[in-house]
């Protein structure tokens, strides 16, 4: 019996939401008594054997080249492979891009019981209870699983990463690799940017921000701070921002740590994908606007008076 | 060619959440239901677009529920649907559903089943990944463009911080997301058709439920915006560094 935690690349290096599910499925582990056990697949330059500081005891690599460009389905079989041969109660994936592809077909093959975003670790002195967002962020669902085997992904910027000093053992997998069923023309990176759904903190600007001409006012806060940009949904609807940057219902949910929303007034739909941010700043000029009931500090006032001289008193701030 | 939709009836956005039966259920009451707006404005008006263009002749719907699903399985046929199925019974247990939706698809000869990346009431996004599974065929999870050209397939997905363009046969599962089709809505005409499209009602196969909702709660409330004066826009700064450590 063991925890396997799936840990997810990018050019390289292993993902910061996966040291989250790395630090979740350890603790899990510990929780059951059981070791915790990692899978890394693909070339990747990271020093492995320091995963241990995670909590985590043994990681089995696939170094197969042709697995650097995922195909979720590929992955899927690889990873029941690893479950079958060591026997792992439990799987832990990360609810991103890749984890979504990937975990409802390892539950059909491994007849597991999946619960997708989770956002604590599960209760298990009562049968095997995970707890998750539900309706928009404005519920939580605690959800059992009743399969002996199970399968969670953990929310991106749900779970802190601790830890301590120890080292992993590297083992390599010889893994059975099935062909891939699919063939990737080409992938195309959003570049320079920081991840929009593990960023720690995400400035946001909406339509009270006039034009795309005028979005210095999110970017410059957002270099000064090392932040992701988002918006609203019609500001990516006419185009002054690109689509992957629109947040809400349906657009992406995060939950950074701190979420500025400037000119955006708070609409329901917009509130749906990012209340669960643990903090939330509201800039607007309007004090009826209803993003003021959802936040934890506000300013009314113009935006284009204020962004400039709070851009200007954190770069003070980070120059101390 | 045809085109399978999954449909899900979901509570409109700005529906009040609250739980009945000790918090393990969903308070139905007086709730206005919408289609799931990814599996509406993304996998359905998609295969309408394609019917349009002529490569698909038919677009079959699917549901699973009870009969208060059908004004919601009828609006999809409004739109612009041929005809649907709904599988009479009423479970939140994806591995189900997926078994459900598996076995029509199996006998319907379909070359494309299309899913929204998932409902916006309990966001589980594992319909279409478990149907994949379940049917072996392959899966594009979050796709933002879908070209069909005999029988191959070039879509376009996100993939993290990117995205990927994809080449594969069919049949396949797609799970689908904005970019995909521009919303539409209903005009009289497909409202006033709809009525008399076929919807069949079909008893469940034997499938598994792998989990189960034991209970609800709901997040407790926020303390209280604190305002900081258009004056001093640092006083915010120093908040934020000091007092919520975000900083
Ligand atoms: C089914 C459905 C799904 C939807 N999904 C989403 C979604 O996923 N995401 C989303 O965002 N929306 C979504 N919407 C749209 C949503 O209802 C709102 O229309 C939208 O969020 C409004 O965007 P906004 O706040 O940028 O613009 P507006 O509502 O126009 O608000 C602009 C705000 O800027 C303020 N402002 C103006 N000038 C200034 C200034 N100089 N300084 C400071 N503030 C200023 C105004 O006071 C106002 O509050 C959805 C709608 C529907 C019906």
């Amino acid at each position: 019996m063991s925890v396997l935690i799936f840990l997810d690349q990018a050019d390289g290096h292993i993902r910061k939401s996966s040291f989250e599910a790395a630090c979740y499925g350890s603790q899990l582990a510990a929780q059951l008594g059981v070791p915790a056990e990692t899978l890394v697949i693909g070339t990747v330059s990271d020093d492995l054997a320091s995963l241990g500081q995670y909590g985590i005891n043994t990681v089995h690599t696939i170094t197969e080249n042709s697995l650097n460009q995922a195909d979720g389905q590929v992955f899927t079989q690889v990873i029941a492979e690893l479950v079958r041969t060591i026997n792992a109660s439990v799987v832990v994936l990360s609810n991103n891009m890749l984890g979504k592809a990937i975990a409802p077909g390892l539950s059909v093959l491994l007849k597991a019981g999946l619960v997708s975003g989770a956002i604590d670790l599960p209760t298990t002195s009562n049968g095997f209870v995970v707890k998750k967002n539900v309706f928009g962020g404005k519920a939580f669902a605690h959800v059992g699983i009743t399969t002996p085997l199970k399968i969670i992904t953990l929310n991106p910027n749900s779970f802190p990463i601790t830890k301590l000093e120890a080292k992993a053992t590297v083992k390599p997998f010889v893994a059975i690799i099935p062909p891939s069923k699919v063939k990737v023309v080409s992938t195309k990176k959003v570049e320079g940017e920081v991840s929009l759904s593990e960023a720690e903190i995400v400035i946001s600007g909406g339509r009270g921000l006039k034009g795309p001409e005028n979005w210095g006012l999110v970017t410059d806060l957002a270099k000064v701070l090392g932040a992701a940009t988002a918006c609203s949904r019609p500001v990516a609807d006419i185009n002054w921002r690109p689509h992957h940057e629109h947040v809400g219902q349906t657009g992406l949910a995060i939950a950074p740590n701190l979420y500025v929303a400037i000119g955006i007034s708070g609409a329901i739909q917009h509130l749906a994908g990012v209340n669960r941010s643990k903090t939330i700043v509201v800039i607007n000029k309007d004090p009826e606007a209803p993003f003021f009931k959802s936040a934890d500090y506000g300013i009314v006032g113009d935006a284009f008076e204020i962004m400039p001289k709070i851009t200007e008193a954190v770069k003070k701030l980070k120059n101390k | 060619m045809k085109i399978l939709v999954c449909i899900s009836k979901t509570p409109d956005t700005t529906a009040k959440v609250t739980f009945t039966v000790n918090n393990t259920k969903f308070a139905e009451e007086g709730v206005q239901w919408i289609i799931n707006p990814y599996d509406e404005w993304y996998a359905l008006v998609r295969a309408i677009e394609l019917k349009e263009s002529g490569i698909v002749s038919a677009i079959h719907l699917i549901t699973l529920g009870n009969a208060d699903c059908d004004p919601i399985i009828r609006k999809a046929l409004a739109l612009g649907g041929d005809e649907a199925i709904r599988i009479n019974a009423d479970s939140q247990d994806s591995f189900y559903i997926a078994a459900q939706i598996a076995a029509v698809a199996k006998e319907g000869n379909y070359d494309l089943v299309l899913t929204g990346k998932e409902t916006i009431d309990y966001s589980g996004s594992a319909i279409g990944g478990m149907l994949a599974a379940l049917l072996e065929w392959p899966f594009i999870s979050h796709a933002t463009h879908l070209t069909l050209e005999n029988s191959q397939a070039t879509l376009v997905k996100e993939i993290e911080g990117g995205e990927q363009t994809d080449q594969v046969q069919l049949p396949i599962v797609v799970s689908c997301q904005k970019g995909m089709a521009e919303q539409r809505i209903p005009n009289m005409k497909g409202i006033m058709g709809a009525r008399t499209k076929t919807l069949t009602v079909r008893e469940p196969v034997a499938a598994d439920s792998f989990t189960s909702f034991v209970q609800f709660d709901l997040p407790a409330a926020k303390a209280g915006v604190k305002l900081v004066s258009a004056d001093h826009p640092e006083e915010l700064v120093r908040l934020l560094h000091e007092e919520a450590k975000v900083i």
